[in-house]
């Protein structure tokens, strides 16, 4: 199969360096506070010593673990409701208005009514990631399904296909692609739901706990040792997903 | 082969509603297919000749007459017809093999008769050896192949084929049409073809039906009283084209183009009740 992954071009690492070298230089000439702007190092170090004793992995489990609880419950209700919707329509009728008003709600908005009803501990927090993870597997899963050719719907039928037969032939292989679209979405969503419910509901272990200790104490380089930690964790996400989707839509023109 | 696959239309009328009334698409369609025959439907568009093939598949069933294939009425779909649309309709995400085996999904054969059959018909359309390819990967003519072969496999008692090769290019589609006929005198098999290619009607077909369109009536039948396999710039075919392109030569109506008949929305097949 034809491979996707495009070519590293060297380029991209131009701005990254330049900023880095600006960041070091910053620091080193004292241009800024060093207190704001922590020399690179220092983050650096602050990484090693995480690392060695055992808080990096320790923060890592809990946040993934968190994570993917999450996204398994938002993620099994929007398929199941998404393919309700889409294949009932009283459901559709019923439950679709009000489901798309509830969408209109800023996903942290629902902080404190979830923290009223559940808490501020583990099952708030599941609650809070499973809710960021629903919506955008929600709405694919019902426009994949929605959007199944008729001509191909007519074959089936040519096939004499019941209903349980096109389900499995026709609309869940054809509905794949942006299912595996939501689904990833969905990681995404759901990792950005783990540091809010981290950062906004009571301290727990977790990548997150460098932000908000760092933020106390005034440690910057706490603080940019956690952003960075996060960021590579979503992209780690991100690159997982992207694997899987190539791996089982092999059959989708590149 | 058995005299099975003899096609009867008995005074077949199709309307749609169209603004709350009734729009005659089809009207007074009369014709008795022979086993073996190739029949080719010619028309231009709007002239309701891939409506007839809808109702001949079963893919639609309000209707005015009776169509008996072997003296028994066409009630919905069979895998005694099969059919082939204009647009592939392969599914993309499964192989070659895998679409041809789409349509024994519900064959009372058992697995290894499936293998084998669905082996052979990859053979008759000379596609042996892209088993495992998927439809992205195919040329127009090739995907038109293999929907001919999944439209066969079942081994149905007629074949319909619904513009097959009008979206391909002119050279393919002069290759596959020489295919065709190949196929069709290896199977035996009672064929309608729906073209709008006055040659590739004449061409294939023992008899040519003319359609004339508003509504969709049968204007004459013009047998080709020539054997198969037959040769491409044969004298006489020409002068049955020729024949056959006159009854299309009145200048076309200046007329705004009409709304088409609207397609009836069936692919809730699998959508609840509720």
């Amino acid at each position: 199969m034809s491979q996707n992954i495009s070519k590293f071009d060297p380029r991209g690492l131009v701005v990254p360096l330049l900023l880095i070298a600006l960041w070091w230089a910053s620091a080193h000439w004292g241009w800024a506070d060093t207190r704001l702007v922590v020399p690179p190092l220092d983050v650096v170090a602050y990484a090693r010593e995480q690392f060695v004793s055992g808080e990096l992995a320790l923060g890592l489990v809990a946040s993934l673990a968190r994570d993917l609880a999450g996204f398994a419950i938002g993620a099994g209700a929007g398929l199941v409701i998404g393919a309700l919707l889409a294949l009932s329509p009283l459901t559709d009728r019923l439950a679709g208005p009000s489901l798309h008003a509830v969408k209109q709600v800023a996903l942290f908005a629902w902080i404190p009514l979830i923290s009223v009803w559940f808490g501020q501990g583990e099952p708030a927090k599941l609650v809070f990631i499973a809710l960021a993870t629903f919506y955008p597997v929600l709405f694919n899963t019902y426009e994949g399904i929605k959007s199944v050719r008729r001509e191909l719907a007519e074959v089936t039928r040519v096939f004499g296909f019941g209903r349980r037969q096109t389900l499995l032939r026709l609309v869940l292989p054809a509905a794949s692609p942006q299912i595996f679209a939501g689904l990833h979405l969905g990681l995404i969503y759901s990792w950005l739901g783990t540091i809010g419910a981290e950062y906004y509901l009571k301290v727990a272990p977790g990548v997150s706990t460098p932000l908000i200790d760092g933020r106390e104490h005034f440690e910057m380089a706490r603080v940019l040792y956690g952003m960075v930690l996060i960021g590579l964790v979503g992209a780690l996400l991100n690159a997982v997903a992207t694997r899987l989707e190539q791996r089982t839509l092999r059959w989708r023109p590149r | 082969m058995s005299a099975i696959g003899t096609l009867s239309l008995k005074h077949l009328n199709k309307s749609y509603p169209v603004k709350g009334q009734p729009l005659s698409v089809l009207e007074d369609i009369s014709l008795d297919i022979q086993p073996g025959e190739f029949i080719s439907i010619v028309g231009s568009s709007g002239c309701g000749k891939s409506t007839l093939l809808r109702l001949l598949i079963g893919l639609e069933d309000q209707f005015d007459g009776e169509i008996l294939l072997d003296g028994q009425p066409v009630k919905g779909p069979s895998l005694e017809r099969g059919i082939v649309f204009q647009d592939h309709r392969l599914f993309p995400w499964l192989t070659v093999e895998q679409n041809v085996a789409l349509a024994l999904e519900n064959s009372p054969l058992s697995e290894a008769d499936k293998r084998d059959t669905i082996a052979q018909h990859i053979e008759l359309v000379s596609l042996t050896g892209f088993e495992k390819a998927y439809p992205h990967q195919l040329s127009g003519g090739m995907s038109q192949r293999v929907a001919i072969a999944r439209g066969l496999v079942n081994r149905p008692r007629i074949l319909l084929l619904d513009e097959p090769f009008g979206a391909l290019d002119a050279l393919t589609r002069a290759h596959l049409q020489v295919e065709l006929q190949r196929i069709w005198q290896a199977e035996g098999i009672t064929t309608v073809l729906v073209t709008h290619d006055v040659d590739e009607a004449v061409f294939l077909g023992d008899r040519v039906v003319v359609m004339q369109p508003r509504p969709g009536r049968i204007k004459r039948i013009v047998p080709v009283p020539l054997p198969h396999p037959r040769v491409r710039g044969d004298v006489r075919l020409a002068a049955l084209r020729d024949d056959i392109l006159a009854d299309f030569s009145d200048a076309p109506r200046e007329t705004l183009i009409e709304q088409p008949a609207p397609l009836p929305q069936r692919f809730e097949d699998f959508v609840l009740a509720w």
